[in-house]
């Protein structure tokens, strides 16, 4: 579903990314753990087209049509409605007409966001309006889905409810990458695990049922040694 | 000998040979009759022009090689370039009117080719303001690629409209700028001041080029 | 072919949605327009100069400030909540993207222009009825290539520092050529001298308009893909 082959990236004289290769099937979740400028967001942006590469290559099944992002920005207009964004966004992805209507109808039920549906995103509170882009990332049903620190901000009934809805969508099929600097927030979600580290994946290998603490205690020993 | 004094030299060599050109221009280039002295600013004034116009056609060329090779060499060129033709345009835009006063009794004019090296004289300062506003590397040289290939193409444009505008209008100036008839010695005094000025916008660029590829 | 005018088309009603439903811009623009004008019409001595002889230079004046402050808005309402990031990561191209602009920047200006037209006929009683239809063209002429370079440079400056001055800095060398000849052209239209004589800057607008809008079209990618 997802290749990526030998990714490197400078900005500048910046090395972002130095060489990461890895694959990446249906249903499952890659969620990279790594500090500030180890090269995370990087490395989501080239996979999803942002940003071409200056060696290698970034392959996902079904090309932009199947990424949904997921990030700190809700990349919506302020000044149309929920509803009205959601018809915009779906239209980009060539969703039809009545698909839409049922699915945003769908999203809008699941989010919560009944009430909200014929406001405009700049009424939102900042909750209300990361589950709009939730729905807005999901309205051309992605088969591949890129989270950029999607915690970040939330409090803690949000986020576990954004972790029960990622787990319902990767049930469903869908491949995530996740990135996130947080140990305890990515954990259940985890097929596979990655630390990151100046553009490089210091480990990289299936979760195999490690629990949050093994993570983190895994994590401070790679990364403090070499 | 690096890059950096390799420049120096040619500068050096140019402002010897540019120090000749006044000799020759003063001393042994005949006076012209209806304009006396003055008109000797002639050879500093179109020779920029030149030279600014040199420097915004290799900006175009440099950005446009930026764009399909991506080595960042190019865009320093580009760089290093339009520094040289914001000095070359600005010395243009000074001679102009020192030139025009005592002549036509009148500090500007808005003729195709005075019109034409302020407008480029504006395209280099816009192209300079937006490379200071870009922090990121990659980014301002995309941006000043982007701009200076505009500027390129803009050129043609501007001296056509500006040429059109002008000739289908009365002239209020009884002499005109620069004689097509040259006779011979002024012509060469002319001819070996635009090689004098294109040298020193190889030896400007050099060394602009050099600094700007020196390690950080 | 198709798909490029489709995504441009939802692009621009986009865009066209998110202004008319803010306002500011287009009332600013219009009372910019008005105030203009106004200063025009007291600035000036009657007895001294006909209005016949000043007019074409006070329309194109007008136009010309009107069209740098609608270009201003062209990318704002992208970087509020990094809407700009969502229409980069659909399967949009880059091109459909600028098209869109495009067109919502000259829908915008097509409006200014028209009621600065209206205004100027009504307070310097003008007579335009006779030749209002090549009048119409030379300001559609003259609009598209320079706002063709306008929403090019927009798309970048919008990202730097000093934006809106950065912008007019930019175009004013693109604004010459299409300000010549349209102020020629009108000058000769007002002036009841045959079309014949207009037809060759008329011409040269064309392939100004052409030119840039060609190579905006071209550049536009550079200036949104790393």
């Amino acid at each position: 579903m997802l290749l990526a082959r030998d990714l490197a990236h400078a900005f500048g004289a910046v090395q972002a990314l130095d060489g990461i290769t890895f694959s990446l099937d249906r249903g499952q979740t890659l969620v990279i753990f790594g500090p500030n400028g180890a090269g995370k967001t990087t490395l989501l942006r080239v996979i999803a087209g942002l940003i071409r590469p200056r060696r290698g290559s970034a392959e996902v099944e079904g090309g932009r049509r199947a990424i949904g992002w997921i990030g700190h920005q809700s990349q919506l207009y302020g000044q149309l409605t929920v509803i009205e964004n959601l018809r915009f966004w779906a239209s980009l992805y060539d969703v039809p007409a009545g698909t839409v209507q049922e699915r945003a109808r769908a999203l809008i039920g699941r989010l919560g966001l009944e009430r909200q549906e014929q406001q405009p995103v700049r009424t939102l509170s900042r909750g209300q309006a990361q589950r709009a882009s939730i729905a807005r990332a999901l309205i051309h049903d992605p088969a591949v889905l890129l989270l950029d620190e999607p915690f970040t901000g939330l409090d803690r009934l949000a986020a576990e409810e954004l972790r029960t809805l990622l787990g319902e969508l990767a049930a469903d099929g869908r491949a995530s990458v996740l990135v996130t600097h947080s140990v305890e927030e990515g954990t259940e979600l985890a097929t596979e695990v990655a630390f990151m580290r100046s553009g490089r994946f210091a480990a990289h290998g299936p979760r195999a049922g490690r629990d949050a603490a093994a993570l983190a205690a895994d994590y401070r020993r790679i990364m403090a040694g070499a | 000998m690096t890059q950096g004094s390799v420049g120096r030299w040619i500068t050096a060599v140019a402002l010897v040979l540019l120090a000749g050109i006044y000799v020759r221009a003063l001393a042994f280039t005949p006076t012209e009759l209806m304009q006396g002295p003055a008109q000797k600013i002639f050879y500093l004034h179109v020779p920029s022009a030149w030279s600014a116009m040199l420097s915004m056609g290799l900006v175009g060329v440099a950005s446009i090689l930026f764009l399909f090779l991506k080595d960042e060499r190019y865009d320093r060129f580009a760089a290093a370039s339009a520094e040289v033709g914001t000095v070359f345009s600005l010395v243009m835009l000074t001679t102009g009117p020192l030139w025009a006063k005592p002549i036509w009794g009148t500090w500007w004019t808005w003729d195709a080719r005075l019109t034409l090296t302020l407008m480029l004289f504006f395209l280099f300062i816009g192209y300079q303001l937006l490379r200071s506003a870009v922090s990121e590397p990659g980014l301002r040289a995309r941006y000043a690629a982007v701009v200076g290939i505009c500027g390129l193409v803009l050129l043609p444009f501007i001296h056509l409209s500006v040429y059109l505008f002008r000739t289908l209008h009365p002239r209020p100036i009884v002499l005109k700028p620069s004689a097509p008839s040259l006779p011979p010695v002024m012509l060469v005094t002319l001819l070996l001041s635009f090689g004098v000025f294109t040298l020193l916008y190889v030896g400007f660029v050099t060394q602009r080029y050099a600094i700007g590829s020196e390690p950080r | 072919m198709p798909d490029l005018l489709r995504h441009a088309w939802l692009v621009a009603r986009k865009d066209l949605q998110v202004e008319f439903r803010s306002r500011t811009a287009l009332t600013l623009a219009l009372v910019f327009t008005a105030l203009v004008l106004v200063v025009f019409e007291y600035g000036r001595d009657p007895t001294a100069v006909p209005t016949l002889d000043l007019a074409p230079s006070i329309l194109w004046v007008t136009f010309s400030f009107a069209a740098v402050l609608a270009l201003n808005r062209a990318f704002h309402a992208e970087l509020e909540n990094d809407a700009l990031e969502g229409l980069l990561l659909s399967p949009i191209s880059r091109s459909s993207l600028f098209w869109g602009k495009l067109g919502a920047n000259l829908v915008f200006v097509a409006l200014v222009q028209l009621t600065g037209l209206a205004l100027f006929v009504l307070f310097f009683d003008v007579p335009v009825w006779r030749v209002w239809w090549p009048l119409i063209l030379v300001m559609v002429l003259a609009s598209v290539g320079f706002i063709a370079v306008g929403t090019l440079f927009s798309a970048m400056v919008v990202r730097t520092r000093f934006a809106e001055l950065m912008l007019p800095v930019l175009l004013l060398p693109f604004l010459l050529p299409p300000l010549i000849a349209a102020v020629t052209v009108t000058a000769k239209l007002l002036g009841g001298r045959p079309l014949s004589e207009v037809l060759g800057w008329l011409r040269l607008l064309a392939a100004y308009d052409v030119t840039f809008v060609t190579l905006a079209t071209l550049l536009f990618p550079a200036t949104v893909t790393e």
